[in-house]
């Protein structure tokens, strides 16, 4: 899939923010910090409280219907032309890139274009529509990069996020010798076939480690849950943070 | 519908427990990765020799009838015998009847996956043919009785000790060696004795030229060669997709494939075969037959978006490039093509019942789809093929016979759940109450639990924490 290429809107007063349904419930606190960044940097952010789901999950496993049952629902929340940010390259890659095939022949299928066109992931809009500079607040430490499939290849998002790490000046960022290698999540692929996932996760576990970094940060919780869950089983002293309380963290504390 | 379903979840539970397949696959993989990568450093090129190759296979398949009766016209007008197959029995009929017109004992093949399709060496040898293979990762997985692993790198499942012990025990004459220009000696000397007595040789096609009726055939030892020429005979067989319009569509193909496949900037060899011997020509088969495989290819055909599956030109990047694939191996797939390409095209060609979690073996993380030199939209097709063996239809073979009633009613209930914000809000209230209280003896939960800790759902949700935190809603 070829790099982003789209046009870049001008600065927005307002952005509506779509927290995904993983994050609701599992990383409410990611989801915060990224609503933070943005209101630092003086954007009004609205968050409406009627939204849940993409709808990828049912998408992902054949239930199209049901996919755009869910999709359709959130249409209605977000009537402004403001951009949609979402801390998210795998939910903001299903809006972005898979709404208009799946709303393809419907009777809303315009509305969902206009809507899918103003979907952002977080450091996609943070680097190119906001230009920010983080200043580094927090101690020197070592940290590795793991890049979200969806974010890649899906929203073309591959430097942004560790253009972002790299503006902070305690942080020593060293890159996995895969990293663009996917770390066996998949959504119901993890219990579909709970052995193949780990034996992917088992391997990113592994380049984890050997980078020596006391943090692997990346924008998907998807990832973050397998990552994480399998570094909390292998007792291992890493563990994964979305890049949104990362650079919160690290900048205002 | 009786046969039974292949189970990919148990082979793959297997590979993945050979701590010695694995080592294999991932440093055999990770190498072609980064050959692939030299390749194709500069990006414009890269961008602009893909289009280029991916508007050849979709104009040829913009017109694929047409060409096809075009090729079988001008192959016949250069004196190449055209057989048309539409299933495998068809297809090894065929090639038996020429077999047993010229009484040919043995036939020496070139790499063809359309033969592993047709599992056409076993069929030769219950009629008493013996059919060797020659090309050399095919030869060693022929002498393994085992199947290939890859399309492209047949034995790239095994390690050069694996292989040395295999030559000691299966070759008389082999001594015992790690040496690999001595064991590739070992088998040069073997085959090469095999073509000189050989009645028949058989080779696949890479591609074929409709205005010209030229075969294409590119490969790096030799033995695709002396296959289409030594023997009095030569039978080519083809997927009835593998046909383009004219000679200059070739170039951009025969630069990606082997770009792709192995980081070579060329094969070592390209045959353009366009006639038998001629009179007066002092070599070459006095006969050719192309034998011009279906097998559930036509119905792919007619499917405007299941179509772009038969743009594949069998580089198998997309295995290289798989994170499945690379972990648990082609064996695991039970098919003839495993990975990313197999996932999208075995199901249709045998069917949904069969082979319906086929196209669930993947993580759709797109790494295929971002290499693909012909821009087949690999996970999209995949996607569709989801849907499709849950819904009953008749696009694909078999669909609708991977629905359940209980996933069926999960997800319905889901999305009842889902669109309703009322209901959303008191669904995930409840699972911040209570969720953390699930057994991890629970079905999913416990495939989860299996090497990660479980998930904890927060306290309070992101909904909660954005009314608290005053975020405007509007």
């Amino acid at each position: 899939m070829e790099q982003s290429t789209r046009a870049i809107p001008p600065r927005p007063e307002s952005v509506y923010y779509f927290g995904t349904c993983l994050v609701d419930l599992f990383y409410p606190e990611a989801g915060m910090a990224g609503i933070d960044l943005l209101k630092a940097q003086g954007i009004r952010v609205v968050f409406p409280q009627g939204q849940s789901c993409c709808g990828q999950p049912a998408y992902n496993s054949g239930y199209r219907d049901e996919a755009l049952k869910v999709a359709r629902a959130q249409l209605d929340f977000f009537p402004g032309d403001w951009p949609i940010v979402v801390p998210s390259g795998s939910c903001a890659g299903m809006m972005h890139k898979h709404w208009p095939d799946l709303f393809k022949g419907e009777p809303d299928e315009a509305r969902a274009r206009q809507v899918a066109a103003r979907v952002w992931e977080l450091t996609q809009f943070l680097v190119h529509v906001l230009n920010v500079t983080f200043e580094d607040q927090g101690e020197p430490v070592r940290i590795t990069w793991h890049a979200s499939c969806h974010a890649q290849r899906e929203m073309g998002v591959v430097d942004e996020p560790k253009a972002l790490l790299r503006q902070l000046a305690n942080v020593e960022l060293v890159e996995l010798q895969r990293e663009k290698e996917c770390c066996g999540f998949g959504g119901t692929f993890a219990v579909r076939h709970p052995e193949i996932s780990a034996a992917m996760v088992g391997d990113k576990v592994a380049d984890i480690e050997g980078t020596g970094a006391k943090s692997v940060v990346s924008g998907d919780c998807g990832c973050l849950m397998n990552i994480n869950g399998a570094l909390d089983a292998g007792q291992k002293p890493v563990r994964g943070v979305h890049i949104a309380q990362f650079l919160k963290e690290r900048t205002n504390g | 519908m009786v046969e039974s379903s292949v189970n990919f979840a148990k082979a793959s539970s297997a590979a993945l427990k050979d701590p010695q397949l694995r080592a294999n696959f991932r440093r055999a993989m990770d190498g072609l990765m980064s050959k692939r990568a030299v390749q194709f450093a500069d990006t414009a090129e890269w961008n602009g020799v893909r289009t280029l190759a991916a508007s050849v296979r979709m104009r040829a398949l913009s017109k694929l009838p047409e060409l096809l009766e075009q090729l079988e016209a001008n192959c016949t007008k250069n004196g190449i015998q055209v057989h048309w197959a539409s299933t495998t029995d068809e297809a090894n009929a065929i090639v038996l009847s020429i077999m047993q017109r010229v009484n040919a004992k043995l036939v020496v093949k070139g790499k063809s996956m359309v033969t592993e399709e047709m599992h056409l060496n076993a069929f030769l040898e219950q009629h008493g043919i013996e059919s060797l293979e020659s090309d050399l990762g095919e030869y060693i997985v022929q002498l393994d009785e085992a199947m290939p692993s890859h399309i492209i790198m047949p034995a790239i499942h095994m390690n050069t000790k694996q292989i040395a012990h295999l030559f000691k025990q299966k070759i008389k004459e082999a001594e015992y060696t790690e040496d690999v220009a001595q064991l590739t000696d070992l088998a040069r000397r073997v085959l090469r004795r095999k073509f000189a007595t050989a009645d028949v040789g058989m080779s696949g096609v890479n591609a074929a030229v409709a205005q010209t009726g030229t075969l294409c055939l590119i490969e790096n030892e030799g033995n695709g060669r002396m296959c289409t020429t030594v023997p009095p005979v030569h039978i080519a067989v083809m997927g009835l997709e593998k046909v383009v319009e004219k000679l200059e569509d070739v170039p951009p193909i025969i630069s990606l494939l082997p770009r792709s496949a192995t980081g070579q900037p060329i094969t070592t060899y390209v045959n353009m075969i366009t006639s038998p011997r001629k009179p007066g020509e002092k070599d070459g088969p006095r006969e050719i037959h192309l034998v011009i495989l279906d097998n559930g290819r036509s119905n792919v055909y007619a499917d405007a978006e299941l179509r772009d599956t038969l743009r594949c030109i069998r580089c198998g990047a997309c295995m290289n490039h798989c994170p499945v694939y690379t972990k648990v191996g082609g064996h695991a797939y039970e098919a003839p093509y495993p990975g990313p390409i197999g996932k999208i095209l075995v199901p249709q060609m045998e069917g949904l019942a069969k082979r319906g979690e086929m196209p669930h073996a993947c993580t759709m993380c797109n790494a295929c789809v971002e290499i693909c030199p012909v821009k087949i939209p690999i996970v999209e097709i995949m996607g569709r093929l989801r849907a499709e063996a849950v819904h009953p239809g008749n696009a694909v073979k078999d669909a609708g016979a991977r629905g359940s009633k209980a996933e069926a009613m999960v997800w319905k209930g889901w999305s009842t759940t889902y669109a309703s914000p009322t209901a959303y809000r008191f669904a995930t209230a409840l699972l911040a109450k209570l969720g953390n209280a699930a057994p991890s003896s629970l079905p999913l939960l416990k495939e989860w639990t299996n090497v990660r800790s479980k998930p904890r759902f927060a306290a309070r949700t992101l909904h909660d924490l954005a009314r608290e935190k005053g975020i405007p809603d509007v």
